[in-house]
């Protein structure tokens, strides 16, 4: 057989995105569609023409690895330069490091839960350029988590609190907010997953988590934690994107599904905005060097690009969440009330704190000129002093927790930033508490769902921070002393104040050494 | 409106009193004391009599403010859930009808925390 000599023809752009992504798809023959794609219709969203989907970035696999592979060699040149070159040392101050505990803790894994909540619906929708594109947002999830995990390490080599960063994301009480917020939304549909995580926040949030941390880093002298902020960010422009253009593409399919698009955007922008409340506090106060405050971050990002996304999808029926109201009225007062909780409650966490310098204060009065010397300053004096006298402040007691966000229930009425809020309801014989009207809403909407709340505190009453090889029945048994081996925290080291720890007393010797003959 | 899901979603309240090994929790603020960034909250034995609360977990969890040992208990205003509250200190937990996950609230007439600041 003569074969034939003339070389296929090399396919176009254009050819060669269908075959890649679409052309994977095909139509089955022995097995109900319905019964492959279980559960892309459950949640009540209406897509009658799949192929309406257009994919805003035309990517396809080859060219994906192609892309990633340059930049993870780029990025792990930069973060072995930081390793041999004692990067650690360069940063701004030793208070600087304590951000990244709190990344690595509270956020890496939150990307690899994202990476398995893609990878679900990227399994589940049954239109295959959705497919694609939440297959390789999957993996970009996946990848950030690694090189999140790989450029920390070099600090976990000298300081503490980031070891066990799995365990403690699973089992330290503050982390239980990022995380049941993860869980919240992957027990969801794949819709509201992507509504949740694909739009409310990685388009509508993520410049307000990622400003902070990687201009803070970059502000910081942390090169490592900035170089892949840099590496992520053309990943985060694909995620913005796509979480986009599934909200549009829903909106478009069928006006039944304006209004479940609007609750799970109201749900979500809440959510989001209370894990938010942690990268406030980082912003504010954490950031030696800062880079603007948490109120300028939430004008620029939120009221400003925010305010004209809503504008453009009004067009559909869809309105700005509710709860922004409430979210402009605790915008100067979000991370003062939760360094407060933080600075009391410093046994139970695994970074250190402190108290604002005065420095630090005169920054956080002309930053909230109408909140900070009125409400938080005299709190922080009053802490000084007893800091001073030898008997700093710190509470042992266990919080009151938000039945929905976990959040210990420090957050003040709106309107009123001397009382407490708190509201309650009762599901089926039980009571349950709220920290705000819109977490209560959250709940009343599917009670079923977060009566099954784990919460942190409830968990210590009920015996479930206890180690399996504890006795508690034991004459000397010692509960408290008991929750932290159980939570894998070293008390003293681990936990409390910054000023003589452990971490900040070797960064000063080391620096020294570095800088100096002696 | 019931959750919407694949299979049957029928699942048990997490935090049932039988969980708590014959405690109740119970929830307990101090208004105008904002030192004390939220309240706390204690497993506590049905027949724990409530000036053993006052005196034992409460004085535990508030006492290092310096208002607390100025607090004239047959003075102090107190809610529950958000409605007005009467506890008789001399009977337990049970006796004045508190039941799991109560939350109560107290203020201190006169007391308004450091400076008059609510701190």
């Amino acid at each position: 057989m003569d074969m034939p000599a003339k070389p296929k023809k090399k396919l176009g752009l254009k050819e060669r995105y269908a075959v890649m992504t679409r052309g994977l798809g095909w139509e089955p023959s022995y097995q109900d569609i319905d019964d492959i794609f279980s559960m892309d219709s459950f949640e009540g969203i209406k897509i009658h023409d799949w192929d309406a989907w257009e994919d805003p970035f035309r990517l396809t696999m080859d060219s994906y690895w192609k892309y990633q592979a340059e930049k993870e060699r780029k990025l792990y040149a930069i973060i072995d330069a930081f390793a041999q070159s004692n990067g650690h040392l360069t940063v701004s101050d030793p208070r600087y490091i304590n951000t990244v505990k709190m990344f690595v803790n509270g956020f890496a894994p939150l990307e690899y839960m994202s990476h398995r909540g893609f990878a679900h619906i990227g399994r589940q929708f049954r239109g295959v350029g959705p497919r694609v594109a939440c297959m390789m947002q999957s993996l970009d999830e996946m990848r950030h988590a690694q090189t999140q995990v790989h450029a920390i390490s070099n600090y976990n080599k000298y300081y503490s609190g980031m070891e066990n960063f799995r365990h403690h994301h699973d089992y330290l009480p503050y982390l239980q907010v990022p995380k049941s917020f993860f869980e919240d939304a992957a027990t969801g549909g794949p819709f509201e997953f992507i509504t949740a995580i694909g739009f409310s926040f990685e388009y509508v949030l993520t410049n307000l988590v990622f400003v902070p941390f990687i201009s803070g880093a970059a502000y910081n002298g942390d090169m490592g934690a900035m170089t892949f902020g840099f590496s992520a960010q053309s990943d985060e422009a694909r995620h913005m994107t796509l979480g986009l253009e599934v909200i549009k593409f829903m909106l478009e399919q069928d006006p039944d599904n304006v209004p479940i698009v609007q609750k799970w955007l109201n749900k979500w922008t809440w959510r989001g905005v209370r894990v938010l409340t942690l990268v406030a506090m980082m912003q504010d106060y954490m950031l030696p060097k800062r880079v603007m405050s948490w109120a300028e971050a939430w004008e620029i990002y939120f009221e400003e690009n925010c305010g004209a996304l809503f504008r453009d999808l009004e067009r559909y029926g869809i309105v700005m969440p509710p709860c922004v109201e409430q979210v402009r009225k605790e915008r100067d007062h979000l991370s003062h009330m939760a360094w407060c909780q933080f600075y009391q409650a410093r046994g139970t966490s695994n970074f250190h704190v402190w108290l604002p310098s005065e420095e630090d204060m005169d920054w956080l009065s002309q930053k909230y000129p109408d909140t900070f010397d009125q409400y938080y300053r005299p709190r922080f004096e009053e802490w000084r002093r007893m800091e001073e006298a030898g008997t700093p402040f710190e509470t042992t007691g266990i919080n009151m927790q938000c039945q929905v966000c976990q959040i210990p229930m420090f957050f003040t009425e709106p309107g009123d930033p001397t009382r407490l809020a708190q509201h309650h309801c009762h599901h089926e014989g039980e009571q349950y508490h709220f920290c705000s009207q819109w977490c209560q809403e959250i709940f009343e909407d599917e009670p079923e769902k977060y009566i099954q709340s784990a919460i942190a505190g409830h968990d210590v009453f009920k015996g479930k921070a206890i180690r399996p090889e504890a006795d508690p029945t034991a004459e000397d048994f010692n509960p408290a002393a008991e929750a932290l081996a159980f939570w894998k925290l070293e008390n003293g080291r681990d936990n409390g104040l910054h000023y003589g720890s452990q971490d900040e007393r070797n960064f000063s010797m080391w620096r020294g050494l570095a800088s100096s003959n002696s | 409106m019931p959750v919407n899901a694949v299979a049957d979603y029928d699942f048990p309240a997490n935090d049932r009193e039988e969980n708590f090994h014959g405690a109740r929790v119970i929830y307990a603020g101090w208004d105008k004391h904002l030192m004390f960034s939220s309240p706390y909250a204690w497993p506590l034995p049905p027949d724990l009599p409530f000036a053993h609360f006052l005196a034992g977990p409460l004085a535990e969890a508030f006492g290092q403010h310096p208002d607390f040992a100025k607090i004239d208990w047959s003075q102090a205003i107190w809610t529950k859930n958000g409605e007005a509250f009467s506890p008789d200190l001399d009977k337990t937990i049970a006796e004045n009808g508190l039941i799991h996950k109560d939350s109560l609230r107290f203020e201190t007439p006169g007391l308004d925390g450091i400076g008059g600041q609510f701190i």
